[in-house]
């Protein structure tokens, strides 16, 4: 019966417009910060993400492993090189097929061609290098592929999205698509956008990837904190990528 | 996974408001009015404070305790004769009183203006004083309601 | 282990003029009052003293206490002097020293 009742829903999904499915206007979680919150985003002396951006800016020229390499000896001044990467990320690696987000690319980078291990999410060096690459888009608009080789992950994205999870039984859209700019408590729900990650989270006091935050989100609803990197969280990406097409990239964000 | 059938969803799901507006604390708890009130008095060793030329600007409602942002604008001429020598942030509900102390310097040019971020521990008054160089004290104080998201993650 | 910082001021200013000064260094500040899941203490780590120099005078001094947020941020003003190196110096409560210089050219 459930299984049925996916597939319904699953096909009322597709052919319902893709315009119902995304919300108009898209807007950032920015939108949904205090004065102060987006005063200290849009500042960058007060910005406490740049410090990552900045540590990144200094790995980026970092020589490492055993053929001596840095991302700089490739890729040069990341302002011209990385410049749009991260509005079109996440992609499908062309060679190993695997869906691959701006985390997953350095270190697929640093494995296969420096040669050197790669970095755990949240260590201070992925996050930085993260930051940094990102921030070479800032202010361009969103957009990423989901056809071809990346549509199998879309449809894993949207389908993670629509289903209810949880010991709350929540699904995203409930909260996301149903109910943004209304009030949980004291907050205001967003539309769970994700153009301004990685962010300096005012509960972490530090710089945190989205999978920090989607596990976060797992949690909210009582449902199984998946890993980080998680193929569920990666096309989930995916997805909330193209929901948010057209939104700018803010890296380095800054949210409560 | 069971579910506590005592709990309904809101209250699971927002949780936070209620329980981390005063985490577990490892030392004594926190100050009081009556300790910020005395370590103004040890500053000022018992002379009076005058309430103005001290700007302090906090946000009335904080998104989180744990990054506050914090402006103080001082009236000061600041010429050699008649400057302001430092600044002093007091909070009234912290474990610790003194949130920070600025030395300003004669070349911080006419009202100096001071930033920075603070922890506050709960919803409450912060308070600033200026030590003038002719040895009088100054005071603006701003008061903060301290709220947390709702979807605190604990992650 | 010096830390990372942030240090945002023009690198050109008039004699006279006066500009503002937006400093972060990259610091857990912890305050000492937490605990962790198996209630013990986290012992405190905090930024203690930050201080500003150039052209020969502390320029800026702040006293940093456990309120100060995690990643202190400090912003302040100061007059162009004459150009000039000027000097910034962190120092926490464990001793590790964290300096930046900064050129500054005075017309």
């Amino acid at each position: 019966m459930r299984v049925l009742l996916s597939a319904l829903l699953a096909l009322a999904a597709i052919s319902a417009a893709a315009a119902n499915e995304r919300p108009v206007p898209p807007r950032p979680g920015l939108d949904f910060q205090s004065a102060e919150t987006r005063q200290m985003q849009g500042d960058d002396g007060a910005n406490p993400g740049m410090l990552w951006v900045e540590q990144g800016a200094a790995l980026w020229r970092r020589v490492e492993g055993p053929a001596q390499r840095s991302c700089a000896g490739c890729h040069k001044s990341a302002a011209d090189s990385m410049k749009g990467v991260a509005a079109r990320y996440p992609a499908v690696d062309a060679v190993s097929g695997a869906l691959l987000n701006i985390e997953g690319r350095i270190n697929q980078c640093r494995k296969q061609r420096m040669s050197v291990i790669a970095y755990p999410y949240e260590s201070n060096e992925l996050l930085a290098l993260t930051a940094f690459v990102t921030h070479q888009s800032r202010g361009v608009p969103r957009k990423v592929s989901i056809d071809g080789p990346a549509k199998p992950f879309f449809e894993a994205g949207r389908a993670f999205y629509d289903e209810r999870q949880g010991q709350l039984n929540l699904a995203c859209g409930q909260c996301h698509n149903d109910n943004w700019g209304k009030r949980l408590r004291g907050d205001i729900i967003s539309q769970g956008q994700t153009n301004g990650w990685p962010a300096y989270r005012l509960e972490w006091q530090t710089m945190g990837s989205l999978h920090r935050r989607l596990r976060a989100c797992s949690l909210g609803v009582r449902a199984e904190v998946l890993d980080y990197g998680a193929p569920e969280y990666l096309a989930l990406e995916l997805y909330l990528a193209w929901r948010g097409e057209g939104l700018p990239i803010e890296s380095p964000g800054v949210r409560r | 996974m069971t579910g506590n059938p005592g709990f309904n969803r809101r209250s699971i799901v927002c949780g936070g408001l209620a329980i981390a507006l005063m985490p577990a604390l490892a030392r004594s708890a926190q100050a009081t009015p009556a300790e910020m009130a005395d370590a103004i008095r040890e500053l000022t060793s018992g002379a009076a404070v005058k309430p103005g030329r001290v700007k302090l600007v906090l946000p009335e409602l904080a998104e989180n305790g744990n990054i506050v942002s914090l402006a103080v604008t001082v009236e000061s001429p600041m010429t050699e004769a008649d400057r302001v020598k430092a600044v002093h942030i007091f909070s009234e509900m912290n474990p610790v009183t003194t949130l920070v102390r600025f030395h300003v310097s004669p070349r911080a040019g006419r009202n100096p203006t001071l930033l920075t971020n603070i922890r506050l521990a709960d919803s409450q008054r912060v308070t600033a004083i200026a030590a003038m160089s002719d040895g009088s004290f100054w005071s603006g104080e701003a008061s903060v309601v301290v709220t947390i998201a709702a979807c605190i993650d604990g992650g | 282990m010096p830390q990372t910082t942030r240090i945002v001021m023009p690198a050109s200013a008039k004699k006279g003029e006066v500009f503002q000064v937006k400093t972060i260094i990259q610091h857990e500040m912890e305050s000492g009052f937490r605990r962790d899941n198996r209630g013990l203490a986290i012992p405190r780590h905090i930024v203690t003293s930050f201080v500003v120099t150039y052209a020969g005078a502390d320029i800026f001094r702040a006293d940093v206490f456990p309120g100060v947020a995690a990643n202190p941020y400090f912003g302040f003003t100061t007059t162009a002097v004459e150009t000039g190196e000027v000097v910034f110096t962190w120092t926490d409560d464990r001793g590790d020293v964290t300096t930046e210089r900064r050129t500054l050219t005075v017309t």
